[in-house]
């Protein structure tokens, strides 16, 4: 778990009147229990998500946290319990599945870009294809949103000639350009040399001040302390602890939770 | 200790200006010492191989030199000089290129075989102009009707059917789904071959005749069969490659089975033995009374053998992508087809296009296979014209001709491929 700690402070600042949270329902996973094959991955989770809320999700490796939020978009397929996007509830129909995972941004790891694309047919590719932007306008689309996450000028690059952060913050323009209700950050930041894991989090606390509702998986404690608003702590494909970051991490509950506190804050 | 940081310590105030590479070592001296005689063994490897070659040249050379080009036999060619007897090319190159096409006619091939030019032309190069995949679309259907002859009105009809349907596909499609459309487009088609266009076309002939000589396929022979078998496998065998690529990787059991099964049979059988089944089986097995053209046939084994080779290359171009990109084209929601149209074989094809090009050369040099079962493709022809009386004897001339031009096309289809990565590279690692 040597996961680069950014100092909180060196952080850009979200503009807490901006992080409002509604009472509308964005996700809602009721009893959902997943297996690969006789390995029981996901159990039990039982978790509703709030339209602009900022939820960061940690917890030692292996613990499920790529999984429970794979199976939102149905990257992963649950097998009993239901789960909830933006209303609709994700079952094997094809014409659901394609609906919610329009509405919902992904922005991976290791970025995912398609390599043999420009950065801009990157953007565009989604909004043409899926909801059927004329090409002109996708492309003002996404130009504006790489200006947002700074970097217009690569717009005519191969994701191959960019630096990682680089590469990172177009895959989340490229999630953007879908004009997103939600996102969710799988490690966004973990294969990301040190002076770039900075670049990309201030994209992300850009995008929590729009009223983003996210879903992040991150070893950056410094980024859940000053963006999210509730932080869930996975062990063993169980939720065993969610809170507020300022209750969470100065008053932890669980034996398992202050462990991994104390692994990751290496205190 | 104050001392030693004294001492260390640096700081740069100015930036160093940019200077100019060091101009590279150049000229032939140079190059010949880098790439020739670096070392003593490589100088007598050098010296070795210039040996040979030069010996080699000189070999052949004179009987190059002292060509005979007009002469009536071989026995001809021998009384005038013991050069090569180039005059059985002289003498028979239109049968080479054409085989027993009737002479009047070999204009047909020769305009197919431009138009397949024009045809490919926007198909390899970009920068050609896209306004001319009209003349793409088009090729096949004028070529079979240039190529085999008869009434252009049937051609026609086909043309006019699947502009029908397609119309029909697009007036349906803004209302019904995609689907549904495209099986009304397709019912339009049948509908339109099936009932209208034959006596529509019989009728029209009558009244404006557009036809030509009909050609059989016993008299198509030469360097035109081998493209008219070459060129058809070759664009037919990519798409359904394809195609049982994605099958073979399909969740779908029945269809996975199926593409599976049928690669594995087809790899595990000689060409030559489908070609026999060609030739003599499909006789048997089709419902007596159709005929079913022989070059029709070879063309259809032909395709299915090289397709089976082309699945399992792309298979390892697929196998070859990161799963990111199948979940990266997942979770912006585009279709399956959608998916693999625009991220995932954009990308295998182009991993797997020294190995599809490879299928393709293979495929191209063995249609001179159909010369066993009885077709004459210029193999089967130097053999027929070996067989008569002024030519018999002749070997090198002939072979070296034949294998000169595949050659020339092989050679080509190599080049663009390696022009083709070249292109299509766009990670800068
Ligand atoms: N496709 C799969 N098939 C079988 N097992 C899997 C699969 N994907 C993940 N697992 C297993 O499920 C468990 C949870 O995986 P997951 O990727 O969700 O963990 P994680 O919390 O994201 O870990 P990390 O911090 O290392 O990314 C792991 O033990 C992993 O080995
Ligand atoms: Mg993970």
């Amino acid at each position: 778990m040597a996961e680069a700690i950014l100092d909180p402070g060196e952080l850009k600042r979200p503009n807490p009147s901006a992080l409002r949270v509604s009472d509308e329902r964005a996700i809602e996973i009721v009893g959902m229990n997943k297996w690969f094959g006789q390995f029981h991955v996901l159990r039990d989770i039982d978790l509703t998500v709030y339209k602009g809320e900022r939820i960061v999700v940690c917890g030692p490796s292996g613990s499920g946290k790529s999984t429970l939020i794979r199976c939102i978009n149905r990257l992963e397929e649950h097998q009993t319990g239901t789960i909830r996007v933006e209303g609709v509830e994700l079952t094997s129909d094809l014409k659901n599945i394609d609906r919610i995972r329009s509405e919902v941004g992904m922005v991976f790891q290791h970025f995912n870009l398609f390599p043999h694309l420009t950065i801009l047919e990157n953007c565009t590719l989604a909004p043409i294809w899926v909801r059927k932007t004329p090409k002109k306008e996708a492309e003002e689309i996404a130009m504006q949103t790489l200006e947002k996450v700074r970097i217009p000028e690569q717009a005519q690059k191969y994701p191959g000639q960019l630096s990682g952060g680089q590469q990172q913050r177009v895959a989340i323009a490229r999630a953007l350009c879908m004009r997103p209700k939600i996102m969710l950050f799988d490690e966004p930041t973990s294969a990301l040399d040190p002076e770039m894991i900075k670049e990309v989090l201030d994209t992300m606390i850009q995008l929590a001040e729009e009223g983003m509702t996210m879903i992040c998986v991150t070893h950056e404690m410094g980024f859940a302390r000053s963006v999210a608003n509730r932080v869930i702590f996975m062990d063993q494909g169980q939720i065993v602890e969610q809170n507020a970051p300022e209750p969470f991490f100065n008053n932890p509950q669980s034996d398992r939770t202050k462990l991994f506190l104390s692994q990751i804050l290496g205190h | 200790m104050a001392d030693v940081a004294h001492q260390t310590a640096f700081v740069r105030h100015a930036a160093l200006p940019e200077r100019e590479p060091p101009t590279a070592q150049a000229g032939a001296v140079h190059w010949l010492r880098a790439n020739l005689f670096n070392s003593w063994f490589n100088a007598l490897l050098t010296l070795l191989l210039v040996y040979i070659i030069v010996q080699a040249v000189l070999g052949v050379w004179p009987w190059f030199a002292g060509a005979t080009w007009e002469a009536g036999s071989l026995q001809e060619c021998r009384e005038r000089g013991g050069g090569a007897c180039l005059a059985v090319i002289n003498e028979r190159w239109r049968q080479f290129l054409f085989g027993f096409y009737p002479r009047t006619e070999h204009w047909r091939p020769a305009v197919t075989f431009l138009w397949l030019c024009i045809a490919i032309a926007p198909v390899l190069f970009p920068a050609v102009p896209r306004r001319l995949f009209w003349a793409t679309a088009l090729f096949p259907f004028f070529a079979y009707w240039l190529i085999w002859g008869g009434s252009l009105w049937p051609v026609l009809m086909t043309l006019g059917g699947l502009g029908l349907g397609y119309a029909a596909y697009r007036f349906a499609a803004g209302r019904l789904g995609a689907m549904t459309a495209a099986l009304a487009g397709l019912l339009v088609l049948v509908v339109w071959l099936q009932v209208v266009a034959g006596p529509l076309a019989r009728e029209l002939s009558r009244m404006i005749p557009l036809d030509l000589v009909t050609v059989p396929s016993r008299n198509i022979g030469g360097f035109t069969l081998t493209f008219v078998i070459g060129v058809s496998g070759i664009s037919l065998s990519l798409p359904l490659g394809i195609l049982l690529a994605l099958g073979r990787q399909s969740k779908m059991f029945f269809i996975k089975t199926l593409c599976v099964g049928f690669i594995e049979f087809i790899r595990g059988v000689p060409l030559i033995t489908l070609l026999f089944v060609a030739s003599v089986m499909l006789a048997y097995l089709l419902p007596p009374g159709t005929t079913f053209d022989l070059v029709l046939r070879v063309i259809i084994m032909v395709t299915l053998f090289a397709s089976a080779y082309i699945a399992e290359v792309i298979r390892g171009g697929l196998a070859a992508l990161p799963r990111g990109q199948y979940e990266a084209a997942d979770a912006m929601g585009l279709t399956y087809w959608q998916a693999m149209q625009l991220i995932i074989l954009p990308q295998a094809l182009k991993i797997s296009i020294p190995g599809i090009v490879n299928v393709f050369i293979g495929l191209f040099k063995d249609t001179t296979l159909v010369a066993i079962i009885g077709l004459l493709d210029p193999l089967g022809l130097s053999t027929a014209v070996r067989a008569t009386t002024e030519w018999n004897g002749v070997i090198w001339e002939l072979y070296g001709f034949i294998a000169l031009i595949f050659f020339a096309f092989c050679y080509g289809m190599s080049k663009y491929s390696q022009h083709l990565e070249r292109r299509l590279r766009t990670e800068h690692r």
